[in-house]
């Protein structure tokens, strides 16, 4: 016997546990159902593109920092590879190997806010603390080596903007070799645990043609069984000369498109970190690291687009310049932002706990898809 | 006996009582700073749109109606397990009578999927994953 | 024991000043007070022993600023809730804002008057102790629901709804599991049901009976179900819902709430305790060492730690899995218990000992288990790259 009943609209965020920042969705549903839930973003909007037009280049490095604050050494890593590769410099083998441990070390860190966070919306509380504190030793080695904790502004056109301080190797060594034991207690507790796959499998498919057709990058392509990673196919800085693999959602990895592949890449592209982290640590040539060019940058005229691997996938600087000291257009392509795109398309009816699942899974940052 | 009843109608009224009376102390204490945006209802920081009392599907009117005739036999079953010893094995065969009965119901219930919350046809998962595959 | 109230009158000399029902009213009040009092500091030491047991958990270290060891930091807190503005929502229906907390606390406060806390030391000696229990326990429902709907908030409104949908069911596995024990023991009387248990561990429910062994599982399950804590915390999902049906509740009548909770699950530890591990009584023969009531809190607090520590470490469950592993796991599983204690119920003297052995073999065969598996998966290395 049908009962008449009525939808109830709800507006999740923008202040809420599980927005992740402020991100504001309208959800319409049927008592615990959702039927359908559509983002509502811009809260946290800066004009980042078009301010960037008024800065030199290297004064809008710092900015870059603000697009994903969670990985800002990853931005900073893409922006300088977009401006190097305009002017068409190189940059010398020390500080190709930092920017590499940098950016991989950030990526541990961003997925470990990612676990952490995650979890939290799994109603887990243990997972984020042990996170954090894994994450907190590689913030305190970010602030031995740039001064910062959350913005580094670290990286330089040609360059960075300081060299490895001493000592410093062999304290990453010795924080990645308590790190992995880490994450195996981490792997007890939350990878395998029944709870956890349970609510996780099966939850937000996203079939390999949907995650193409999105425009997804990243854990999330990769976890729908696209093998994809700038890193490895369209290779920039020292990956070429670096072994790691790609972690791709699938037979191997055991899940395959859900919300638990989402994960277990992210997760499996943890240890792979740590282990690029540990090859370039290896006999780090001498060199100058500081920038070898003017502080004034001029690139030559013309137009450049370059993606690089983030940890939450592929963010793409598109420059133009006129010549001058300040570039006459800047773009953004935030991973974020596009992987959000697929949010409305697998949050239709499902539960109110699977939404919050989905939502964890994509991993965004409102700061890069606002910006 | 009936005594210790007349203790648990004193309990009634004591927390009824102890409750209204912290209501009291805090009262005297805090401070009382209604505005406008304060009262409003709290709808993650937006506008609600409606109110939240409206007719809206629960999903366990059926679960609710099991739960009826279970507690209902569960009321019967405590007098029965305090003189199944007493009385022996001829309460016990009547009992198993009794649940069949019921059993019966709950089968048909179970085969019919209303024991399942609801199955969402978006995310395809089934009570199959919580058994862990 | 009959006489308690007789003799504590007759000992203060009470008879000869006031008639008995007065002189009676008086110490129940007293009691009662007693018991509140007791609650509020349970609540007090409780969110304390949480929040440090967490912290040892997750690796902080937890409160340490207000007195000794962080030992204040709660009564600041209580302070703070009770000079804490009462936010009372336009739209919400003040009455059955104000009334939903009084209803929850006095479901949490009704069940202990029952309950046997040593021998002869019980408020309210009942006959149908349990059942009263498992009554008065459910008032909590009608509290959430009421606060759920009285908010006029859908946050409120989804988690008084979940409260209901999840304590309704899991009441029948509790009480089914509780069955089980009843029809062993013979009697509903909490402090009789320890009387049964006297004599040793051995004498314990739980290892008395394989199928004890297994309602007592159930029963902790379906505890931590009724008292809303992980993995089943569903109604207040802070993940999810905001913070359930009491989103809208601030200062005092939330904190009535909490400590509600708190109370709700010394409550269904007691219980658990009363029915499958002995009550009051110490783990060897003869009368408890030190007075019955500090084996029983004692036991009572190992429950508690149990269910802190599961909160720590698992996440929460979905609504629909939730549902199923009450009614399609629970619930069948529970039957089966029942109906095996029932047939032991009627088994001569040599069953029983086969009972208690097989009860022990059920309870190392259990143990066996938990920590084959925990073996068996603990520290898996990571293959090629990729956990497993």
């Amino acid at each position: 016997m049908p009962f008449k009943t009525e939808e109830m609209l709800l507006n999740v965020g923008p202040q809420h546990p599980s927005t992740h920042g402020v991100l504001h969705l309208e959800v319409t549903t049927d008592g615990e159902l959702v039927t359908n839930a559509e983002p509502t973003i811009g809260y946290l909007h800066r004009c980042f593109e078009k301010y960037a037009e008024t800065l030199t280049y290297q004064q809008i490095i710092p900015y870059t920092d603000r697009l994903d604050y969670l990985s800002s050494m990853n931005n900073n890593f893409g922006f300088v590879v977009a401006v190097e590769k305009l002017m068409g410099i190189s940059v010398c083998e020390r500080a190709e190997r930092i920017r590499v441990i940098m950016a991989e070390l950030n990526r541990i860190a961003s997925h470990l806010m990612f676990i952490g966070s995650f979890s939290n919306d799994l109603g887990a509380m243990t997972p984020f603390l042990w996170c954090f504190r894994d994450r907190e030793e590689i913030l305190k080695i970010f602030e031995e080596v740039s001064g910062a904790r959350l913005l580094y502004n670290y990286y330089r056109i040609g360059g960075l903007a300081a060299d490895l301080t001493p000592g410093i190797e062999d304290r990453i060594h010795s924080f990645l070799n308590q790190f992995e034991a880490h994450m195996l207690e981490l792997d007890d507790l939350f990878t395998r645990n029944a709870i956890v796959i349970a609510r996780l499998k099966g939850v937000g498919m996203i079939p390999r043609e949907t995650a193409i057709a999105y425009g997804l990058s990243g854990p999330m392509l990769r976890a729908s069984g696209v093998d994809w990673d700038c890193r490895r196919d369209e290779p920039y800085s020292i990956y070429p000369s670096l072994r790691f693999e790609v972690p791709v959602g699938g037979e191997k990895l055991g899940a395959l498109g859900d919300c638990y592949a989402r994960y277990l890449v992210r997760r499996a592209e943890i240890d792979q970190s740590v282990s690029l982290v540990r090859q370039c640590l290896t006999d780090i040539p001498p060199g100058d690291v500081k920038e070898q060019v003017k502080r004034n940058v001029r690139p030559p005229v013309g137009e450049v687009y370059v993606r690089t691997e983030n940890p939450r996938g592929e963010i793409g600087f598109y420059l133009r310049s006129d010549g001058s000291t300040k570039p006459s257009r800047v773009k953004v392509r935030a991973p974020s932002f596009c992987n959000m795109s697929v949010f409305n398309r697998i949050s239709k009816d499902i539960l109110v706990a699977d939404m919050i699942a989905i939502l964890g899974s994509v991993d965004i940052v409102l700061g890069e898809i606002d910006r | 006996m009936y005594l210790h009843f007349g203790a648990v109608l004193v309990f009634l009224l004591f927390s009824v009582a102890f409750v209204a009376i912290i209501y009291g102390i805090s009262a005297l204490f805090r401070p009382a700073n209604p505005s406008a945006e304060k009262l409003t209802t709290y709808e993650c920081g937006e506008i609600p749109f409606g109110g939240s009392w409206i007719q809206f599907n629960l999903r366990y009117y059926l679960i609710a109606l099991v739960f009826l005739i279970f507690e209902v036999e569960v009321v019967f079953l405590y007098p029965w397990a305090v003189v199944l010893r007493t009385i022996g094995a001829f309460a016990f065969w009547e009992m198993i009578v009794f649940l069949a009965i019921l059993l019966v119901g709950f089968a048909y219930v179970w085969r019919k999927g209303d024991l399942s919350w609801f199955t969402p046809s978006g995310s395809g998962h089934t009570d199959a994953t919580f058994s862990g595959k | 024991m009959q006489g308690m109230y007789e003799t504590l009158l007759a000992a203060l000399g009470a008879e000869r000043v006031v008639p008995f029902s007065v002189g009676f009213a008086a110490l129940v009040v007293v009691f009662a007070l007693f018991a509140a009092i007791m609650g509020a500091v349970v609540a007090l030491i409780m969110v304390l022993a949480e929040r440090k047991i967490s912290a040892d958990i997750q690796e902080r270290i937890g409160p340490n600023r207000v007195g000794p060891m962080g030992f204040f930091q709660t009564v600041a807190d209580a302070v703070k809730l009770l000079t804490k503005e009462n936010v009372l929502p336009r739209k919400a229906d003040s009455i059955l804002h104000y009334c939903a907390p009084t209803l929850v606390f006095t479901g949490g406060l009704l069940p202990v008057a029952a309950i046997a806390w040593s021998n002869g030391i019980v408020v309210a000696d009942l006959n149908i102790g349990v059942l009263y229990v498992v009554g008065t326990a459910s008032l909590g429902v009608i509290g959430r629901l009421m606060a759920g709907w009285a908010s006029n908030n859908k946050w409120s409104l989804l988690g008084g709804m979940r409260a209901a949908g999840q304590m309704i069911s899991y009441e029948i596995p509790n009480s089914i599991a509780i069955l089980s024990v009843i029809v062993l023991a013979g009697t509903l009387n909490l402090q009789e049901l320890s009387e049964a248990q006297k004599g040793g561990i051995h004498q314990w429910f739980v290892f008395r009976s394989p199928f004890a062994f297994v309602a007592c599982l159930i029963c902790l399950v379906s505890s931590l179900a009724e008292v809303n804590r992980t993995p089943f915390d569903l109604p207040e999902a802070e993940s999810e819902l905001v913070s359930g049906y009491h989103t809208e509740y601030s200062g005092i009548r939330w904190a009535i709430f909490m400590m509600s909770e708190y109370i709700g699950m010394v409550v269904v530890n007691a219980v658990a305790v009363a029915l499958f591990f002995g009550g009051w009584n110490g783990g060897l023969p003869g009368e408890p060492l030190l007075g019955g009531w500090i084996w029983y809190l004692l036991k009572i607090a190992a429950l508690m730690y149990c269910q802190v520590w599961v909160r720590f470490v698992l996440p929460r469950l979905r609504i629909d899995q939730l549902m199923s592993l009450c009614w399609k796991n629970l619930v069948p599983l529970g039957f089966l218990a029942l109906l095996g204690a029932s047939v032991q119920a009627l088994l001569g003297p040599t069953g029983q000992h086969v009972m208690m052995v097989a009860a022990w073999l059920t309870f190392g065969g259990f143990v066996t288990l938990l920590f084959a598996a925990v073996l068996k998966t603990r520290h898996v290395p990571a293959q090629d790259g990729i956990p497993r």
